[in-house]
């Protein structure tokens, strides 16, 4: 039988084979844990007398609630500071391994599992987190669960599963690398074409040659917001470019072993002739940069673009016409409008999506030497200490402070505003993060999701820019 | 957890589509270390003005609809977080059936797993309940698959497996524990590519 990339891991990871309709049972190779979504799955575990059925298959961060600013301040916030100090007492009563609040590899839970090499190619991986898709840029079947499954992972190491159906999508492209316009923008546009659950009930494999020749870290952008579109995970086939990336890491087995795994690393492409049960295909040649308008990450358009009308959205369904009407009315947008002519007052460079060490290169090229505007409030969170200290090390926390933007700790911040560092009612955003839903960086907050390049550009200008002019 | 079998109620209207897991349960109320208590924070940011006032329009604010269990909603319901906080919200509330035309996966996933009953139905019939039956009691059998509304029957689809566990009342951990020689098996042949 001719195997997708998925099929292949799927079968792989086969405990329990169930009949045609029924669930099977699935190995997880690593769980991820962080600090919000794990008290009660601990919980579950003590009052049924459990165990942690393999803590070093298992690692733990503090990314979603803690405080961006400097970490040798105690904790303002006493709930937070709770959750962190629950998640330290299970690691050490469960025998977890915690990169805590000052350890040097903390960060953002997606951003740390590949840069530590614990997210391998053909590997299961979850995490009670919906952007864990990310891992799945390096091959690996990897997609978020809620609280219950965690429990369940954390005492079984398995998760029962019905098996997903295989959707390809095919990036092609004939030009060169562009700066101006990045992944970001081909994935919210494939969310654009596809709408927020085209992908439900799929594993999104992507494939083409626009894929093969992006790094690992714009890999992880695209794969990131599979969930958007509303598939169980998004991958990518493991190449040159991911063995390359992971060889030293720390975690990643060495030597022969590494040559040993390489041997079956390769073989997770798909095979000739695999078949797929929906296909989309995009060519990024003709893609401009993307700002979303709306609540959805599926209300998107070009920069060089105005906002819709209604109608012209929804294109006949009622429904989404009523949803369109109530997202102008929250993002207090007219029809018409120009997306240039959209003044911002904050700008976040940060988030799983896009807060990695390229990202924040990227960011930095616009930035240089110029100022923000005197109305723009302005950070960059980067994903993990380990960026941040690479960061620094190129200078780039210099170019962005002398810029008027703030640096700070790494964590989710702002992208979900569990933190202090959120948006105030009726503040506009652009912002390097994942989703534009009402309120998610603050009550009454507006969020634009867009690239580095482009937020970055907003931040000088005060406006949303093309940043294609730029550069 | 509680089995589920039958239940009859009239519906609420959440007449929205895309609801996302943000709108049911903001990340302001994500900081609480158990699973209850999180009723009266569903739908946060409608159910309340800026002021922090009861929004006296959104629906479940409204007095004719207070009491009632099953949620009616749209399209694309529970998009976007996985957090499990959503579902103990609506729980926690009261909602013990959700009808609505398509469901996100991990939302759905977890509705199950809190004894809380997800069921896909067709838009025609969505429609038809959204516009003239709101006020009709729904009787929800999950025994045979079916709701009643007046005279009319819809048959529903529903996983057997997850029909099951919710008839039962099962905890599925201790159902997959009783697999432990099969993971056992599976650990040693160290089919896992992690393990080398």
């Amino acid at each position: 039988m001719v195997k997708t990339v998925y099929d292949k891991i799927w079968e792989n990871h086969l405990v329990y084979s169930g009949n045609d309709n029924d669930p099977s049972l699935i190995y997880i190779d690593r769980h991820f844990i962080h600090e919000v979504t794990s008290p009660q799955a601990f919980d579950g575990l003590r009052i049924n007398n459990r165990r942690v059925r393999k803590p070093d298959l298992t690692f733990a961060t503090v990314d979603h609630n803690i405080p961006t600013t400097n970490r040798s301040l105690p904790l303002v916030d006493e709930i937070s500071s709770l959750q962190i100090k629950s998640l330290q007492k299970n690691c050490q009563d469960f025998g977890i391994t915690l990169f805590d609040m000052n350890d040097q590899n903390q960060g953002i839970v997606h951003v740390i599992g590949p840069e530590l090499g614990l997210t391998l190619p053909g590997t299961t991986i979850v995490c009670g987190d919906s952007h864990t898709s990310t891992h799945g840029a390096f091959g690996a079947l990897a997609f978020g669960i809620g609280t219950s499954d965690v429990e369940h992972v954390l005492s079984t190491q398995c998760l029962w599963m019905k098996k997903a159906k295989n959707f390809e999508i095919i990036l092609n492209s004939s030009s060169k690398k562009d700066l101006a316009v990045t992944a970001k923008d081909v994935i919210l546009s494939i969310i654009k074409n596809i709408g927020t659950s085209g992908g439900s009930g799929s594993v999104i494999e992507y494939r083409g040659s626009f894929i093969s020749n992006l790094s690992m870290e714009k890999r992880m952008t695209i794969c990131n917001m599979s969930i958007e579109a509303g598939a169980r995970a998004g991958l990518v086939s493991p190449d040159d470019v991911t063995f390359d990336y992971l060889r030293e890491k720390r975690y990643t087995p060495k030597n022969e072993s590494f040559e040993r795994l390489l041997d079956r690393w390769r073989d997770l492409r798909p095979d000739a002739s695999a078949k797929y049960d929906k296909s989309f295909i995009l060519n990024v040649d003709d893609l401009v940069p993307q700002v979303t308008w709306g609540t959805n990450p599926a209300m998107t358009v070009d920069v060089t673009s105005t906002i819709p009308n209604p109608d012209e959205y929804a294109k006949g369904d009622e429904e989404e016409k009523k949803s369109a009407i109530r997202a102008l009315k929250y993002m207090d947008l007219t029809p018409g409008l120009p997306i240039t002519d959209i003044p911002v007052d904050r700008v976040f460079i940060g988030s799983c999506t896009n807060a990695r060490l390229e990202d924040l290169i990227e960011a930095s090229i616009i930035v240089k030497d110029k100022k923000i505007s005197p109305n723009v409030k302005a950070m960059v969170v980067p994903g993990s200490q380990q960026v941040k200290l690479s960061a620094e090390k190129l200078g780039l926390d210099k170019i962005f402070m002398d810029a008027g933007f703030e640096w700070r700790e790494s964590g989710c911040s702002m992208c979900l505003g569990m933190n202090p560092d959120i948006l105030l009612p009726g503040e506009r955003c652009a912002s390097t993060s994942n989703r534009n839903f009402e309120g998610r960086q603050g009550t009454g907050g507006r969020t634009h999701l867009v690239s580095p390049v482009m937020a970055a550009a907003a931040a000088i200008a005060g406006k949303f820019v093309d940043v294609r002019e730029w550069i | 957890m509680e089995p589920f079998k039958h239940l009859k109620s009239k519906p609420v209207p959440l007449d929205i589509v895309n609801v996302d897991t943000d709108q049911i349960i903001p990340k302001q109320f994500l900081k609480l270390l158990g699973k209850t208590g999180y009723g009266k924070y569903l739908f946060y940011n409608w159910r309340y003005n800026k002021d922090g006032n009861v929004e006296p329009k959104f629906v479940i604010n409204l007095p004719e609809f207070v009491g009632r269990e099953i949620l009616l909603t749209r399209e694309n319901f529970g998009i976007g977080s996985s957090r499990e906080h959503a579902v103990w919200a609506l729980k926690d509330f009261g909602f013990k059936v959700i009808l609505g035309i398509s469901f996100a996966d991990i939302f759905y996933n977890n509705c199950f797993k809190n004894g809380i009953l997800a069921i896909i139905l067709d838009k025609d019939i969505i429609d038809d309940i959204f516009i003239s039956k709101i006020n009709q009691d729904i009787e929800v059998d999950l025994l045979n698959q079916e709701i009643k509304i007046c005279s009319d029957i819809h048959k529903f689809d529903i996983d057997s497996t997850l029909k099951y566990y919710l008839l039962e009342g099962i905890d599925e951990i201790s159902t997959t524990l009783k697999y432990e020689n099969l993971i056992r098996k599976y650990e040693h042949e160290n089919k896992s590519l992690v393990m080398d």
